[in-house]
């Protein structure tokens, strides 16, 4: 006798568990499928090319009508099912069928999330589940106008691609940082993001959508920063959730999906779930291949053999989008106990990192070539010990079985006419032959020569080695110093190529410049984040976690780890009710120590971090804004009371320094910089000491710089003599931004000046009047951005995150 | 005896930082790496009880804000020259939620 097997779904779990069935137990069933869709099975997986237009939809059909038929199924098409009744054991349709069943399978598949902001439900906003929303897409395409996809994940990006490929104008919009978080990591969400918007689709990422608005339908999308950005569609594509309502209504045990055991069986032992809504071993799957081992699984318990059972697996990611290789797979987090190789080949856009632990693979993200992924899971599936071919696994198959490759003889053997400079087009062969004829024995040489290297410079390492291989220890390489363990290039080429190849965040600097940590250390990150916040002060996002906690919670760190806190006291001056004011906040917050600094201000040492935003509030309510004691960055104006007052003065040095601080506030520099003003010479402000210093004189200003009172003793170098005030501010504003525009992170001012030559200075500043405006402007152009007091911005709740502790646990409980 | 302890949600804590959870027996310093991997250890360097919780996290290791020790988040031992440990405290993720497992914490602090 047939037994009667109801399924409610046809997508492709249930298909191949069709398929598997027939195979294993032909006729035991007779098939009844509820289709919600009006249609048969189709490739879901192959939506995207169909909506870039690069397939048809009957291209894409597993089971065409004709099937059904061959294996007696009855399909009741665009039928949701609305009901089922376990104690009768039958299912109801919403157009009133109702199908009796032995064993039921439900396959529904999953929903796809909507993010519940307002305009959700206009007109105009879909989302990328099937085929009717392709249909609506294309349809939506036809106008050629402005589509937002909110979403950077696998979906939204096919989504995105597909309608590019339709004329539309995309823009994506991502919640977090970098594309693809869960399957990339940061250097490979990058190298996605620019491949996208090679394509010319906009990508903003960090992107929180606040709002949908318009009159009827979709106008325009809100973001909570205030960006709006025009759209007449919107594809909602933020991730999917398991559809399992039908059977928790039905009081089928449900958590995240329907409950199932590695069998497919539910907790009612004639109701099985498979595919995107079943949750076996507290798992939930969307991807396809542990869809279609469900689907094995299935079939074969419904054959009858039970010890089939489903094994979780780690199944590789790939984004179809023509053109863009990328591949993902397992585990890729860092960890003490594992290592990872890293390759990077900025010029071919490749990146591929490999985890590894007990010298096996567990993680690949493959990035821009991923033909040996196959080969990389095959390794990892079979928990392939990998010691033997480690230091050439990252090159692939291809490089195994051969003898061991040797960097060095890999570019011995190459021929005479490879091209080692792909910018200039330099040959190996001409490099030699200029080394040995005109007898170079460094880089520099090589590059003035030849040219090779001495455009993009990703071909630096090969020319080291040509140079090595023809000259041998005569070639000194030792000549820069690099930033840190994680690069060989020094500071001042890190910095020539952010601005050369217009690398505007630290993943795309690592990412170009070949680092060979995945994200850096704690000398990098800061030195990273100052330099792109200095060249792109309009455009880089400041990246609070490579700064270091001073700058992070904008005040000092003790050693018992409690923080002092130095308010702005422009020029040193200060009144009765700013006294008042601090001498309130000590009482109130019982600051154990207060203290006049060296610059000309008052210290409040011993204040707990919690603390600190209530000091800051009360505080600003008396006018006072930060002082940037803890910052890389201008700190103090000292000054002398001047012409006001002392009978020597020249020149107003009070009003110049308060008028200098205000100027220059808020400015991040390589290292820290003092000023000082003195009214005369007898310089009681001890401007030649400091990092800039003026001496005001009878004729005028006279400008000090490279001064130092620290680790070295150094009195300053003059830069020269001008007549007004408002030359003086300009020289002296054009000297910071010349040093914040060459100086090596944490190198003060008087190194740099050592460095570059105090004559080349003078007479960039002094005698280039052209250039002098050029530095000017474009250090009033970054303080439009700079000049923002961080107390004022965390009072008003900027990162509350770093004051309050996470939980306090442990206390209740203990008193009980 | 194991008492986990519920402290949160991971994005509670932003990537490539930490949060603090105060304890009778001290802060503990509650990492998040840029893969969002999370590890829990006292937030007291072996060196001088530095915070490291204020420190800079880059991979699976923070830098100590007082003198730049570099502590491995997953061993709380300290990486390179230096020489010392703190305690690392274990930690669960269910979905987003976070514990940290207290051992006999009720009577410790009795």
């Amino acid at each position: 006798m047939t037994e009667k097997l109801v399924i409610i779904g046809n997508g492709m779990a249930p298909g191949r568990m069709l398929e598997h069935l027939f195979e294993q137990a032909p006729g035991r069933y007779q098939v009844t499928i509820f289709n919600a869709e009006p249609r048969v099975n189709y490739d879901r997986i192959m939506l995207s090319p169909v909506l870039s237009g690069e397939k048809a939809f009957e291209e894409i059909i597993i089971h065409g009508d004709g099937w059904y038929i061959a294996n007696g199924i009855t399909l009741y098409k665009g039928h949701k099912i609305v009901a089922i009744d376990r104690t009768a054991k039958t299912v109801t349709s919403d157009h009133g069928v109702t199908e009796p069943y032995d064993k039921l399978v439900i396959a529904t598949g999953s929903v796809p999330f909507i993010i519940p902001v307002p305009g959700h439900d206009l007109p105009g906003v879909l989302t990328y589940r099937d085929l009717d929303d392709v249909q609506a897409m294309l349809l939506a395409a036809q106008s050629r106008a402005k589509a937002v996809v909110i979403g950077g994940g696998l979906l939204g990006l096919e989504a995105a691609a597909g309608l590019n490929s339709q004329g539309m104008d995309v823009t994506v919009l991502h919640v977090m940082p970098t594309l693809m978080e869960r399957q990339l990591d940061p250097a490979a969400g990058y190298l996605l993001q620019r491949a996208v918007e090679q394509r010319g689709i906009k990508v903003i990422t960090k992107a929180n959508t606040q709002a949908i608005t318009g009159k009827g339908k979709v106008e325009q999308v809100e973001l909570a920063d205030g960006t709006v950005i025009p759209a007449t569609l919107v594809v909602m594509a933020v991730g999917i959730r398991p559809n399992a309502a039908l059977a928790k209504e039905a009081g089928i045990a449900v958590n995240r999906g329907i409950v199932v055991d590695a069998g497919m069986r539910s907790n009612d032992p004639d109701i099985y779930a498979l595919g995107e809504c079943a949750e076996v071993n507290g798992q939930v799957y969307g991807l396809v291949a542990p869809l279609y081992e469900m689907a094995r699984v299935a079939a074969s318990q419904l054959a009858g053999n039970e010890a089939a059972a489903f094994v979780h697996m780690d199944t590789p990611t790939k984004l179809k989008v023509t053109g863009i290789e990328l591949f993902s797979l397992g585990d890729f987090a860092e960890g003490e106990d594992r290592q990872e190789i890293v390759l990077r080949d900025a010029a071919a856009g490749v990146y591929k990192r490999l985890v590894l632990k007990d010298d096996r693979i567990i993680g690949t993200v493959l990035y821009g070539e991923t033909a040996d992924g196959a080969w990389f899971n095959d390794l990892k599936k079979k928990q392939t010990d990998i010691s033997q071919m480690r230091d050439t696994l990252i090159f692939g198959q291809s490089y195994q079985g051969g003898a061991s490759l040797d960097p060095m003889a890999a570019v011995a053997a190459l021929p005479d006419d490879a091209e080692i400079c792909g910018c200039n087009g330099v040959c190996k062969g001409k490099i030699t032959g200029a080394i040995t004829a005109k007898g170079l024995t460094s880089l520099d040489d090589v590059r003035a020569h030849t040219k090779a290297s001495a455009s993009c410079g990703s071909c630096t390492g090969l020319v080291e080695k040509l140079m090595v291989l023809t000259i041998g220890d005569k070639y000194n390489p030792a000549a820069v110093q690099p930033m840190c363990g994680c690069t060989t290039l020094g500071h001042d080429e890190v910095r020539r190529l952010i601005k050369a190849k217009g690398l505007k965040t630290i993943p795309a600097v690592m990412q170009e410049l070949e680092w060979t940590t995945s994200c850096g250390c704690a000398k990098c990150r800061p030195a990273l984040n100052y330099y792109l916040v200095c060249d792109w002060p309009d455009e880089y996002a400041d990246d609070y976690q490579s700064r270091f906690i001073n700058e992070r919670v904008h005040a000092n760190i003790q050693k018992d780890g409690t923080y002092s806190v130095v308010p702005r006291m422009w020029g040193g001056v200060t009144n009765a009710a700013e006294l008042r004011a601090i001498a309130d906040v000590v009482d109130k917050f019982e600051i154990p120590m207060v203290k006049v600094t060296g610059g000309q201000r008052i210290d409040m040492l011993g204040i707990r971090k919690e603390d600190l935003p209530a000091v800051w509030a009360d505080l600003g309510q008396a006018g006072f804004v930060s002082g940037h004691a803890y910052a890389k960055g201008l700190r103090t104006v000292k000054t002398c009371v001047g012409s006001d007052w002392c009978r020597f003065g020249t020149q107003d040095s009070t009003g110049f320094g308060v008028r200098i601080e205000k100027f220059m506030w808020g400015s991040w520099t390589p290292a820290k910089v003092k000023m000082a003003v003195s009214g005369c010479p007898r310089n009681c402000a001890e401007a030649t000491c400091k990092d800039v210093g003026v001496i005001c004189v009878d004729s005028g200003y006279e400008i000090h710089f490279a001064g130092a009172a620290g680790l070295d003793i150094k009195g300053t170098e003059v830069l020269g003599l001008v007549k007004t005030e408002d030359e003086a501010l300009e020289h002296i504003v054009a000297l910071t931004q010349m040093y914040r525009e060459q100086g090596r992170y944490l190198e003060r001012i008087y190194k740099w000046a050592k460095r570059i030559g105090i004559a080349e200075i003078k007479r960039q500043i002094m005698d280039d009047g052209e250039k002098r405006k050029a530095y000017f402007d474009r250090f009033v152009f970054s303080q439009k951005f700079a000049q923002v007091d961080p107390w004022s911005e965390r009072v008003s709740g900027k990162d509350k995150h770093e004051f309050r502790p996470m939980a306090s646990v442990g206390f209740a409980q203990a008193a009980e | 005896m194991m008492n986990w302890v519920s402290i949160g949600s991971i994005s509670d804590i932003p990537r490539r930082g930490a949060r603090c959870v105060a304890t009778p027996q001290g802060k503990i310093a509650v990492f998040r790496t840029a893969d969002d991997q999370v590890f829990a250890i006292d937030d007291h360097c072996p060196h001088k009880g530095g915070p490291l919780s204020q420190g800079i996290v880059h991979g699976a290791a923070v830098t100590c804000p007082l003198h730049n020790w570099v502590i491995s988040l997953e061993t709380g031992k300290a990486l390179g020259a230096d020489e010392g440990a703190v305690r690392t405290i274990p930690v669960r993720i269910e979905g987003e939620r976070l514990f940290i497992a207290l051992e006999a914490l009720a009577s410790r602090a009795a």
